[in-house]
């Protein structure tokens, strides 16, 4: 529909943002449909992803590495030798007041110590052609890879949080998990060593070719003559036509790149589609969903609630990992700056409420509907009030106030849709169906 | 001298600035325990709340100076913030009418309750940034400052200049006598009481007669007062800006929690608490020991335990180390 009032270009493009979105729903509703674990700290996943995007595809920085490597690489020793001390001391030792005081010093010493023998390497990194890199860059494979590290870290992470915090009421749990997400959000930003910080990383690697390529590609051109010979050959003039297909192969460039982003997304929509389905009605399933009702009688029926959590938990993350990867990768940059709560935590949560939370197909819906909703809010509410306000000249003040906050229209739009649905369709759309044999 | 100097370096960088921000959130952490502690939600639309609040102040205070209403050396502000506060609580009741109360009846989970507040959230976000849209806004009139770093400096001869805000002034006096009347009106008045006993035991409370619907609008009102005075005195001492107040929702819960939500004192100093390790970690102490220690001592770094981009994340790891240790507070929650 876009592509016809709009372009296909950024018909596509949403399409594209739909698909991440629909995976970062289904990564949501994992925890919350099959589980019933709140996490409102999906933002740190993403960014988690892209940040293993940066990690995987960009090029080392050799000068870097020579200038600070070494610090630390030192310093990541000192971190594993801290969590292998307390480790011990908490194994060894009974719980006193000692040992939590005890294992407190250790950590203020380590980060202490951390601190003070990072910082010359730090500096060292970071000073090195700051306008261009300043950081230790990657390991310059392939960008596709990342998509499966940015499960793993995401998925890392979501192991240290579920241990720390699964243990709290829903609530709590929703509160210190967007906190967590915040705390991730700003060592990403402040690291520039690691990530170049809010500086941002451009131009990455891509599995789809590049427009510029294409343009000079002999049987793309070809091709898009082909689709459009019905146009071209209405044109007499041959330098006419030549111009007329240089625009379209210009167009036509854009289009196909985006389409084998579109291909690969759907290909992991796919796959976690069929996963998720099959976990669903598995006996797994089965057990996940006697859990998230009634805990205790499943606990006593001797299934490991804690474990289980902690698993769900991991995997839900790891999923929403895959998508941060998935949509640096499309969009070629990483921007820590722009990883918002709004954005990133809470629109998610719509999608998974509005499309039916528990029911994977849900989840894609709700991805697909909300997210063309949040692009599309503006031009819909502009038009809306065009046509409300027809017979009121342009000079208007309120007419001219109201056109100006037309972007703003879209939280009132997703908030009124979460409201409805909240109310009169508890469900979500496509609510949670269980076939019982 | 040199330890005054230090001592006043001190109060001018930390002490002041850290107890202006922490009564801004003490302020909004007793409104997040009051919702908590009644109604028994987390309510996510906190900091958008508060922003509405604000916003309503800021737009009575341009009315004033459009009238020509001032007073004098006090910000216009202080004359708006009543009518503010009429509006904050007619939005309360009014969302509370058509959203909360629904659930409220149905019983529902506070986890359901708290995905409702993310709608109200989206839906005041929307309503503030169209009605006075996203940017930054100052709305400060009168005198600025109480006293001035270099008139300090030439009163007392001393190094180190020490500079008094008057909304720094306003905000901790006005804090004091706020707080200090809704502890009075908890513990002291029958309202009051019923309120606390609603909060411990809902059906004992019903049982000897409390009325529920009054004690949710009382804890509407309230929270109405609280979140509009903590709303526009740190618009007034920083800027007013829709993102910020959303984004202060996080400390202002971290508060609440650390003080052990439901607990309107515990709150109440876990707005300090928050604001203090914030600003103590991330301030750099190098001045600070070029005036304790001798010469020769002089430490060369700036001597800063966390760069202060870490700001946040100092009090959200405060909270999730409470939360792990201690997830009832450190005052014991839910006593309110």
């Amino acid at each position: 529909m876009v592509g016809i009032f709009q372009s296909w270009n950024i018909a596509l493009s949403i399409f594209n943002l739909c698909l991440i979105s629909a995976v970062m729903t289904m990564g949501a509703n994992i925890q919350w449909g099959y589980a019933g674990l709140i996490n409102f700290g999906i933002m740190g996943y993403t960014a988690l992803g892209g940040l293993a995007a940066v990690l995987i595809s960009v090029d080392p920085v050799q000068e870097a590495w020579r200038a600070g490597g070494f610090d630390i690489l030192m310093s990541l020793w000192l971190i594993v030798v801290m969590v292998l001390v307390i480790r011990f001391v908490l194994k060894r030792f009974e719980k006193s007041k000692i040992r939590t005081y005890s294992i407190a010093a250790i950590i203020i010493s380590g980060i202490l110590l951390i601190r003070f023998s990072a910082e010359p390497g730090i500096e060292a990194i970071e000073a090195v052609d700051p306008a261009k890199t300043g950081f230790l860059g990657g390991f310059g494979l392939p960008i596709i890879f990342s998509w499966i590290v940015g499960a793993l870290f995401a998925g890392g992470l979501a192991f240290i949080v579920g241990k720390v915090a699964l243990g709290l009421r829903a609530d709590y749990l929703a509160i210190a998990t967007l906190l967590i997400s915040e705390i991730v959000i700003a060592i990403i930003k402040h690291e520039d060593w690691l990530t170049r910080g809010v500086k941002n990383v451009i131009g990455l690697k891509r599995p789809a070719p590049y427009e510029v390529d294409l343009q000079t590609t002999d049987w793309f051109i070809k091709l898009v003559e082909k689709f459009n010979s019905g146009k071209l050959s209405v044109i007499e003039n041959l330098a006419d036509r030549q111009a007329a297909l240089n625009q379209l192969v210009i167009e036509g460039s854009s289009v196909f790149v985006k389409l084998c982003y579109s291909g690969l997304f759907l290909v992991v929509v796919i796959i976690l589609l069929i996963l998720t389905q099959k976990a669903l009605y598995s006996p797994w399933g089965r057990m996940m969903r006697a859990i998230r009702d009634n805990e205790e009688a499943a606990n006593a029926m001797g299934k490991n609630v804690v474990k289980q959590h902690l698993l769900i938990f991991i995997l839900g993350s790891a999923i929403v990992g895959i998508a941060g990867a998935m949509l640096v990768t499309q969009d070629g940059l990483f921007t820590p700056g722009s990883y918002r709560p709004m954005r990133y935590t809470f629109l998610i949560w719509v999608m998974v409420i509005v499309g039916g939370s528990g029911n994977n197909f849900g989840a894609i819906l709700g991805g697909f509907v909300v997210w063309f909703l949040w692009i599309e809010a503006a031009p819909i509410s502009l038009f809306l009030i065009n046509f409300f306000t027809a017979g009121i000249p342009e000079t208007n003040a309120l007419k001219a106030h109201l056109i100006e906050s037309v972007p703003y229209f879209r939280f009132l739009l997703m908030g009124l849709g979460l409201l409805f649905i909240m109310r009169y369709r508890p469900k979500g759309i496509l609510p949670e169906k269980i076939e019982i044999k | 001298m040199d330890f005054v100097n230090a001592i006043i370096l001190l109060l001018n960088y930390i002490f002041i600035p850290a107890l202006t921000y922490g009564s801004q959130l003490a302020l909004g952490a007793i409104f997040v325990t009051l919702i908590y502690g009644i109604l028994r939600f987390a309510n996510f639309a906190t900091g958008d709340m508060m922003s509405f609040g604000t916003m309503m102040t800021i737009l009575f205070t341009w009315y004033f100076q459009s009238l020509g209403v001032s007073l004098g050396v006090l910000p216009t502000a202080l004359l708006a913030i009543p009518f503010g506060i009429i509006f904050m609580i007619f939005y309360m009741l009014l969302i509370d009418k058509f959203v909360f109360k629904y659930y409220r009846n149905q019983k529902s989970p506070p986890v359901q309750f708290a995905m409702v507040s993310i709608g109200v959230m989206f839906v005041t976000q929307a309503v503030v940034r169209i009605i006075i849209g996203p940017g930054d806004r100052r709305f400060f009139d009168g005198e600025k400052f109480i006293i001035k770093a270099r008139e300090f400096k030439e009163m007392t001869g001393l190094n180190e200049g020490l500079a008094l805000k008057s909304t720094q002034v306003i905000t901790i006096f006005v804090t004091i006598v706020l707080v200090s009347l809704l502890f009075w009106f908890l513990n002291r008045t029958k309202t009051g009481k019923s309120m606390k006993a609603y909060s411990d035991n809902e059906d004992l409370a019903l049982l000897s007669g409390i009325d529920p619907k009054k004690i949710v609008l009382v804890t509407w009102v309230i929270a109405g007062i609280l979140a509009t005075i903590g709303g526009a005195l740190y618009g007034l001492d920083k800027s007013f800006k829709p993102f910020t107040y959303f984004n202060n929702m996080l400390p202002i819960f971290a508060a609440a929690i650390v003080g052990g939500i439901g607990n309107p004192f515990g709150a109440f100093l876990g707005g300090y608490v928050i604001a203090f390790s914030e600003i103590l970690l991330t301030y750099a102490y190098k001045k600070f020991f070029m005036y304790i220690l001798p010469e020769s001592m002089e430490p060369s770094s700036l001597v800063q335990l966390l760069s202060t981009d870490y700001k946040f994340a100092v009090s959200f790891s405060i909270l999730v180390i409470v939360l792990i240790y201690r997830p009832s507070g450190i005052f014991k929650g839910k006593v309110l």
